[in-house]
């Protein structure tokens, strides 16, 4: 269950951002379409407890965020969230692998099945032990997706995760994406001013 | 995978970054710990060998030259006074006792000393191997010479002139080994010594093959014309060390040096070098604090993307912290004992480099209660260097971070 009522943020007074209520069932997944400066990336951060609105109410799987303290948030988000960044980010001291293990460490939790799992099923199980700098792009998309996964989330944020794809490849990314967290039992939420997209989900948010 | 691990990582991932800091400390600490460790080393060293020496009595001259070769045997004499002269200093009733030296002949750069049973006395020396001597021409051997020079009870030894390796040989007379010494970790293992009477006999012998003629003359003086380098005293009461020394220094020809006042002179000479050589180090310990905040203040900047992104996977600022701290105690630590390491290497090289050089000893390796602070300093250097970073993850906005790539 997700379900957010009247947010609303603004950046030192001057840029207001109203955002659209939403409402989803466990399992239903979302896509959030919209034009750059509308605020999309706020909207995740806000979702993702990264910052607080000013007002308004969130709520997933019946806690309450906007009431959390920081150092709350930061359990929730580790226990609760994945997210995908349109530009990956990594440590790059570390390997694919020992990337995701870090990811499973922050939330106590350590799972070299699933590692290698997801890593097959995105198709990257070679470059386990490969630094991030050493894969191409599509490969470090990949290594987004698996890490947004690695810490069994039930909700999966992304943000414009086709963005700078061609359409065969656009197309691969979000079937891939969708079918991992329907796998791994995680609701998906992606924003994006990406129409290509719309074809993919039942339902979808203007903002 | 755990927040120890991804410091190591972080540090292994910028290696000339961290080995600079590294490097730096290490020489800081370094540097002092040698100069605490030879400073405490020589003192002991050199106190260990005063032990029971009030007064050196000996020709005039410099009173530190006379100190430095006949209490420590590394410098020449100042040289020569009449036997008879001495006796009347030792027979005054202020003296508790005292032990003739008599120098000028070496073996192998090995210094042959003419002196009495005494001496061995002095040092707290014992004999391991063989006897004491009976009649001149024999000698007992300290540890170090019979280990470097592999000598064995009944070898017979060719003396040269003079105290270094170059000198003429006394062809004719040899010295006979009839003991070995026991380390005794002081000057007296670097030592052969023998009867006063070798000495005398093997010079004069010498003289002979010039004039022959004055043999019988000598015979008649004997007990005048007999010479010795120097003597060693003990006052039977310690306040007799301000008095006496003056009174024979004055109506005398002799001089009196004592030789604590003498090796405490020094040491206020060393001690200003030493004291200038450790600011200079505690300044490289400054700029390797400084070099360590940059490094970390750098790298802050360079993997503001990374901490971002370990937000957003749910680390906690505390966590972010523990990786700081982690990467700046390890480099710190390591510096440490780097600096340790090289110290302990410095004093085993100067050891061996004073050891060849003028055959003296430096005792083994210890801890110095310094060190210890060295330990807290290395931490807190850390410590201090990891703030600013940490404060900065506190302020850290992930969300605008994010934003702004």
């Amino acid at each position: 269950m997700i379900e957010t009522k009247q947010i609303k943020f603004s950046y030192d007074n001057q840029v207001f951002f109203n955002f659209p209520d939403i409402n989803l069932k466990n399992g239903e997944n979302l896509l959030i379409i919209g034009n750059s400066g509308i605020g999309k990336t706020t909207l995740l951060h806000i979702l993702s407890g990264l910052i607080k609105s000013n007002c308004g109410s969130i709520k997933l799987f019946g806690k309450e965020i906007t009431k959390f303290s920081s150092f709350q948030l930061d359990e929730f988000r580790r226990n609760n969230i994945g997210i995908v960044f349109q530009k990956p980010h990594f440590i790059n001291s570390l390997t694919v692998k020992e990337n995701l293990q870090l990811a499973q460490y922050i939330a106590n939790k350590n799972n070299d099945e699933l590692i290698e799992n997801v890593l097959k099923n995105l198709n990257i199980l070679n470059k386990s032990n490969k630094m991030t700098n050493e894969l191409s792009q599509g490969e470090k998309q990949r290594v987004s997706i698996a890490l947004s996964i690695a810490n069994s989330p039930k909700l999966i944020l992304a943000d414009e995760p086709t963005s700078s794809l061609d359409d065969d490849n656009c197309s691969d990314v979000i079937k891939l994406l969708k079918k991992q967290a329907t796998d791994y039992g995680a609701q998906l939420i992606v924003i994006t001013h990406d129409n290509r997209l719309k074809k993919h989900f039942k339902k979808s948010l203007e903002l | 995978m755990n927040i120890f691990r991804l410091s190591i990582k972080n540090i292994f991932d910028k290696p000339l970054r961290s080995l600079i800091t590294v490097i730096l400390l290490a020489l800081g600490i370094g540097i002092i710990s040698l100069l605490l460790q030879l400073n405490s080393l020589v003192k002991d060293q050199m106190e260990n060998n005063l032990k029971g020496i009030d007064m050196v009595v000996g020709a005039k001259g410099s009173p530190l030259q006379l100190i430095l070769s006949s209490v420590y045997h590394i410098d020449s004499p100042t040289g020569n006074i009449s036997l008879h002269e001495a006796e009347k200093i030792s027979k005054n009733k202020m003296v508790k006792s005292s032990i003739k030296l008599l120098y000028g002949d070496n073996h192998k750069g090995f210094r042959i000393v003419g002196t009495e049973k005494k001496l061995i006395e002095l040092y707290k020396g014992s004999i391991i191997e063989g006897r004491e001597w009976n009649k001149p021409y024999e000698v007992i051997v300290g540890s170090k010479v019979s280990d470097k020079l592999n000598i064995n009870l009944g070898d017979d030894l060719v003396s040269s002139h003079g105290l270094r390796e170059t000198g003429q040989s006394h062809s004719k007379k040899s010295f006979k080994v009839v003991g070995l010494l026991k380390p005794s970790n002081s000057v007296l293992d670097q030592l052969i010594i023998t009867p006063p009477e070798s000495i005398w006999d093997i010079h004069s012998s010498d003289d002979h093959k010039n004039g022959e003629h004055e043999h019988e003359h000598e015979h008649e003086h004997e007990n005048e014309n007999k010479e010795i380098t120097a003597m060693l005293i003990k006052f039977k009461s310690p306040m007799n060390i301000i008095q006496f020394p003056r009174q024979i220094n004055e109506n005398t020809n002799l001089q009196a040096a004592v030789p604590s006042y003498e090796i405490s002179r020094l040491f206020k000479l060393f001690g200003f070098g030493i004291k200038t050589l450790t600011y200079l180090a505690y300044l490289i310990i400054i700029v390797s604090g400084f070099s360590l905040f940059i490094n970390l203040f750098n790298s802050m900047n360079d993997k503001k993307y990374e901490m971002a992104f370990l937000r957003t996977i749910g680390a906690s600022k505390f966590q972010l912290s523990k990786m700081i701290i982690f990467e700046s105690l390890i480099l710190t630590l390591s510096g440490f004992i780097v600096g340790v390491l090289f110290s302990r290497f410095g004093v085993m090289f100067v050891s061996f480099l004073i050891d060849k050089n003028i055959n003296y000893n430096l005792e083994t390796i210890k801890i110095l209660n310094q060190e210890y602070w060295f330990f807290g300093l290395a931490i807190l250097i850390g410590l201090i260097a990891s703030l600013i970073p940490m404060i900065q993850v506190y302020k850290m906005n992930i969300s605008k971070i994010l934003a702004d790539e």
